[in-house]
């Protein structure tokens, strides 16, 4: 065994693997074992996170490392955003505990399908090659399929797995075929020779109907308008903690696959997927930006929001620069945190042990509850890009990128977007703070309070601790050129 | 010492605003205020109230009175020094503005135009604090009042020790601004916020000059310190600078934008309309702030840039013309107008065109020498009117009041202090008071200097001497003189004022006597070269004076006698005499009476315009073009947006697979046949 795994490389992939055997080792306690409780399991597999967060933090170097010939790829820009996923996993999974157990859907499969999908994210992040590519993707897409689905009493919950699984098969089959094509065309799979390959051979429309139908399949998973339908009726279905889930660490694992097949094998061709992305994150951007104004629901409303975010995350990409990718990054670690804070508010709103997620729900909640009220204030300022909170930073810096590399359109309308999302942003705070009290709120669980008080510090004190983090960014999105 | 003087007030303001008032105490209670102001609103008040209830503490009122009556004996001891042995000194606070060549410290400017303008402020600020304890004690909001007078009095001082344009602009400002809030102190009264609002207004047309000035000086002498300024003025004599499209003369062009941000502070003429309306404020505001103090900050402005004005003859042509047409102005609007306070306002108005006159001439010693003894009388009469105005329960009409006399004598006594002293009683050669001695000089100073301004200047100066001591005998006779008009509840409530009051009086009616012959000899007599220094420009003037006719000299006590002589006849010996003349000449009258139109034309030629502009900039331009076609045209069509893009979510997996497919077809048709490639 050792040898064979030193002969491919294998200790660039550690994390991953610690983190597969894990999830077996649970997935047979949970099976086999009497006295073991769902809670148990997921405390054991936030503590796998952990670790294997940690692992990747001091154990893995600093440098660029491959494995499996070259198909799977550990540098800073992957680790960073392999903290970020594991990150988004873990508080996930911590705030779903008490939920599902009120709800009576506390499962030991739970938090081990979230184990397995953050593996697939992993080997996402890390994929240098369009097999390992695919392979992260579907293991992530197959356990994320089930988990949407968990509640399967609720039509709503089984029609939203549904979904959300046909209209994946469907961005699947378009990811193959684009893989084909690119396959067809240069004769490789690797990242690094169709690099190689299409900068000899320069672009044709044979490659770019590859890309496109690439891009399609990348863009499914980031819910970028149009691929973005699945993204309402999934977030809306799916139990709230689930919802976190897929806003939070999946987005985060897509965005960081997009960077890397766009500026990785085709770079040579940079001219024109940028177009696509251009397209793309305008097309975000507005969608959200308007869908979300009409909507009743505040999980419906925070996926038009995450639509959007997607949308501005993308104009980092659009941008194509070293300075663009660095935008990205900080962005998704805003929105990353951002989001996880806001679902935790949404986790929050249980009236007489009954969760409701109507926006009207939240009326007059600065009297009942100062403090989540004022957080959730303050992330809604941060979602909309006001200055000093953290939001600000990320939208500034994917729009300075977007303007040094000339796409003054795109930065002037993903700005006059952001205006339009303000209305949705600022009408949740007019809500709490100017609205009659509606009956106050059941007391918030201590993980659900720590997760909205962590991110209200958050937003309001990145620009104090943004420095190193930055740096981290830069260096993280430098290793990716 | 200085340096207590001036942050005193601050001190006083600070503490009795911020913690005496009810500022702090509802903070976070907001329903006590709204409760609080509903209470203002029931209890609306009527002119000068004294019904209110004040039922807070004290200390706020008495705190700020003990810190300006330090101050005020603080500024006496300092005088006392430049009395003997005068030596100017500058000290220096901090360092304030640095930007660029541009550097503003804040320096205490210390010499005899200081001193004697702390004296000034300080002595009428106080007295005026603790006839306000009297005259206020009814009012419930009386820690804002005292707040706002003793900040009033901050400014003031800031503004006479400043040792640069920008401190004095500061300065100039923070009593405009004091002014603004004590002219609508009562701001539940229309006509008091009006007013304000009007004060604050004409005044921007001032200090528009006035900041233009400071421009110009900086540009021209690329500082704003005075002592630079000073140094550097007889090198730019002859020189033009280009302005508005014509090339002026450097210092005269410097000179005018100044003195129009004088003119506006000093209530000049074409900028004079704010003044009588500003006596919506309290009394005491008004004997402070519109009479011995802020109206003269243009006064002080002049002597303080005497050094620059010396060399622009042409810029003191103007000053001479505008000092004297205002005070013959003021003067016959004052002959007709009914209202108690409105008539010393005029007068106040009057004799401000009167140190202009005198500014003009070059006399700056002799303007200084009357804006110090007409603080003292004009103080006098109007503290003395708020006595009768509170005597009267709130009545301002003299039409109203008569044979007051016998119920308040002492106030009257007061009142006719303040008058001789207005009018200038005394004798030619020996002496009289207060105004005789610095008004008559002005007179005389015109008429020596000898150019054709100044002898127009002169005529009309005597003119309004004449119409002065007639409208003071006039105020006088009506007031007190002959049977009352007033009502049975009003007389049988009619009261001599309270100690507290009067005492301020008392000290002013010393000063009104005796300040003209006391100080006579160091402001325009032999001492004057020595006393004033360096702080003023020097010229021959005050030797001219010396030759001047003797017809000259006593032309302003024989056009005051007459004026006595008239009123007399008018309002004592034939009272209906004054009717049967109005109806006679009733264009002139009605032409007085209304203030020479000037409200009329002004509202015609400038404010229905501006709001015209006004509202044609915010109807059309901001409310249909900028609106219209900005937030409200775009934040309507974004809810027919929202409603399509809504409608596109129709829940139908084949639908979206569709939606996925068209977009995918799109991006494959532009890169296909969109030219992209």
């Amino acid at each position: 065994m050792i040898p064979l795994f030193q002969q491919i490389g294998a200790a660039a992939a550690l994390p991953e693997i610690v983190l597969a055997i894990l999830a077996m080792i649970l997935l047979m306690e949970g099976v086999f074992s009497k006295s073991i409780t769902p809670g148990a399991i997921r405390v054991a597999a936030i503590a796998a996170f952990i670790v294997v967060a940690g692992m990747i933090v001091w154990k893995s170097g600093t440098g660029t490392v491959t494995a499996f010939g070259g198909a799977f790829v550990a540098d800073p820009f992957a680790r960073f955003m392999k903290v970020l996923a594991l990150l988004g996993s873990a508080i996930a999974l911590a705030m779903s505990g008490r939920f599902l157990a009120r709800t009576k859907m506390d499962s030991n499969e739970y938090p081990v399908l979230i184990m397995l999908a953050t593996v697939g994210m992993l080997i996402m992040i890390s994929a240098n090659d369009l097999i390992t590519l695919y392979m992260g993707l579907e293991m992530q897409s197959l356990a994320l399929y089930v988990v949407a689905a968990i509640n399967r009493d609720s039509a709503k919950s089984s029609e939203a797995g549904l979904k959300y699984f046909i209209l994946g098969s469907l961005s699947s089959g378009m990811l193959l075929y684009g893989a084909s094509l690119v396959y067809g065309l240069t004769g490789h799979t690797g990242f690094t020779d169709i690099g190689t390959a299409l900068a000899v051979s320069g672009s044709n429309l044979g490659i770019i109907f590859g890309i496109v139908f690439i891009i399609a399949g990348l863009a499914f998973k980031v819910s970028a308008v149009p691929f973005h339908m699945w993204t309402p009726d999934v977030y809306e279905g799916a139990p709230s903690p689930v919802t976190a889930f897929f806003a939070a660490a999946p987005k985060i694992a897509a965005i960081a696959l997009f960077c890397r097949v766009m500026v990785g094998p085709f770079s040579a061709i940079s001219h024109d997927w940028q177009q696509i992305v251009v397209f793309v994150s305008i097309a975000s951007m507005v969608l959200g930006a308007f869908a979300a104004i009409g909507q009743t629901n505040i999980k419906r409303l925070l996926a038009y929001s995450s639509i959007a975010n997607m949308g501005f995350a993308l104009v980092g990409l659009a941008a194509g620069s070293v300075e663009g990718i660095q935008g990205v990054i900080v962005y998704m670690l805003i929105y990353l945190v951002t989001t996880l804070g806001v679902f935790a508010c949404v986790i929050a709103m249980r009236r007489k042990g009954v969760y409701v997620e109507n926006i009207s729900d939240l009326s007059g909640l600065a009297r009942n509850n100062k403090g989540h009220a004022f957080v959730l204030a303050m992330l809604m300022f941060s979602l909309t890009g006001i200055p000093p909170l953290a939001g600000f930073f990320g939208k500034y810096f994917v729009f300075l990128a977007a303007i040094h590399s000339g796409l003054f359109a795109l930065a002037v309308i993903g700005v006059l977007a952001s205006v339009v999302g303000a209305y949705y942003y600022l009408r949740i705070i007019k809500i709490m703070y100017f609205d009659a009290p509606a009956e106050a709120f059941d007391q918030t669980d201590t993980e659900v309070n720590w997760v909205i008080y962590a991110a209200g510090a958050f937003a309001l004190l990145f620009a104090i601790f943004a420095q190193p983090l930055l740096q981290l960014a830069a260096g993280a999105a430098a290793s990716l050129y | 010492m200085v340096q207590a003087i001036l942050f005193l007030p601050l001190l006083g303001a600070l503490i009795a605003g911020l913690f005496g008032t009810k500022a702090f105490q509802n903070l976070g209670r907001d329903q006590d205020v709204y409760a609080d102001h509903h209470d203002t609103h029931a209890g609306d008040h009527a002119h000068d109230d004294h019904h209110g209830h004040y039922d807070g503490q004290a200390w706020p009122m008495y705190l700020t009175t003990g810190l300006l009556c330090i101050g005020a004996i603080f500024s006496w001891i300092i005088f006392w020094g430049f009395l003997h042995e005068g030596h100017d000194s500058r000290i220096e606070l901090l360092n304030w503005i640095t930007s660029g060549t541009l550097k503003a410290p804040w320096a205490i400017r210390l010499d005899a135009l200081t001193a004697v303008m702390l004296v000034v402020v300080n002595t009428v600020s106080a007295l005026v604090h603790v006839y306000s304890l009297g005259y206020m004690s009814h009012d419930e909001h009386q820690p804002r009042f005292f707040a706002y007078l003793s900040l009033f009095t901050f400014a003031m001082l800031m503004l006479v020790t400043s040792d640069n344009l920008i401190q004095m602009f500061f300065g100039w400002e923070g009593v405009g601004l004091a002014s603004y809030l004590l002219i609508g102190f009562w701001y539940t009264r229309e006509s008091a916020n009006a007013a304000a609002i009007k004060a604050f207004v004409v005044n921007r047309v001032g200090d528009l000059g006035f900041a233009l000035g400071i421009f110009g000086v900086y540009a021209v002498f690329g500082s704003v310190e005075f002592e630079t300024i000073f140094m550097h003025a007889p090198d730019v004599v002859g020189k033009t600078m280009h302005f508005l499209g014509y090339d002026w003369d450097t210092i005269t062009i410097l000179c005018l934008l100044l003195f129009m941000g004088a003119m506006g502070k000093s209530a000049q003429f074409l900028l004079h309309t704010w003044l009588p309306d500003a006596m919506e404020g309290p009394t005491p505001v008004s004997a402070l702030i519109h009479a011995a103090t802020m109206v003269t900050a243009g006064v002080f402005l002049v002597a303080r840039m005497s050094p620059l004005f010396e060399l622009s003859p042409d810029a003191r042509s103007v000053v001479i013309i505008v000092g004297g047409i205002t005070a013959f102005f003021a003067a016959t609007v004052g002959l007709v107008q009914n209202d108690i306070k409105r008539v010393i306002a005029y007068s106040t108005c009057s004799q401000l065109g009167y140190m202009f006159v005198a500014m003009g001439v070059g006399a700056y010693g002799v303007g200084i020498f009357h804006l110090f003894t007409h603080a003292f009388f004009k103080a006098l009469l109007f503290l003395g009117a708020g006595s009768v105005i509170h005597a009267m329960s709130g009545e301002q009409d003299m039409r109203k009041m008569g044979g007051l006399a016998p119920h308040i004598r002492i106030t009257w006594a007061m009142m006719l202090i303040g008058t001789f002293a207005l009018t200038g009683v005394g004798i030619p050669g020996i002496g009289g008071f207060a105004g005789f001695h610095s008004k008559d000089a002005i007179i005389e100073a015109a008429f020596a200097y000898g150019s054709s301004p100044a002898t127009f200047a002169f005529f009309l100066l005597v003119i309004a001497a004449f119409c002065t001591s007639f409208y003071s005998w006039r105020l006088a006779f009506m007031t007190f003189n002959g049977n009352t008009n007033a009502d049975a509840k009003t007389v049988s409530h009619i009261h001599e004022s309270p100690p507290v009051m009067l005492i301020p009086l008392y000290v002013l009616a010393a000063g009104a006597v005796v300040a003209g012959f006391l100080f006579q000899h160091w402001f325009i007599g032999e001492g004057q070269a020595e006393f004033w220094g360096k702080a003023l420009a020097r010229n021959e003037i005050l030797t001219k004076m010396e030759e001047v006719p003797a017809l000259v000299k006593w032309a302003a006590t024989i056009a005051m006698l007459a004026g006595l002589a008239l009123a007399y006849v008018f309002y004592i010996r034939d009272k209906t005499l004054p009717k049967r003349i109005a109806e006679m000449n009733h264009p002139a009258y009605q032409f007085l009476l209304n203030k020479w139109y000037f409200d009329e034309l002004y509202n015609f030629l400038f404010v229905r315009p501006a709001f015209w502009l006004g509202r044609l900039f915010w109807k059309q331009g901001d409310g249909a073009i900028i609106d219209g076609l900005g937030p409200d045209g775009v934040a309507a069509s974004v809810g027919g947006i929202t409603a399509q893009v809504v409608r596109l979510q129709t829940g139908y997996v084949y639908h979206y697979a569709f939606v996925m497919l068209i977009g995918l077809a799109a991006i494959i048709s532009w890169f296909s046949f969109g030219g992209a490639h």
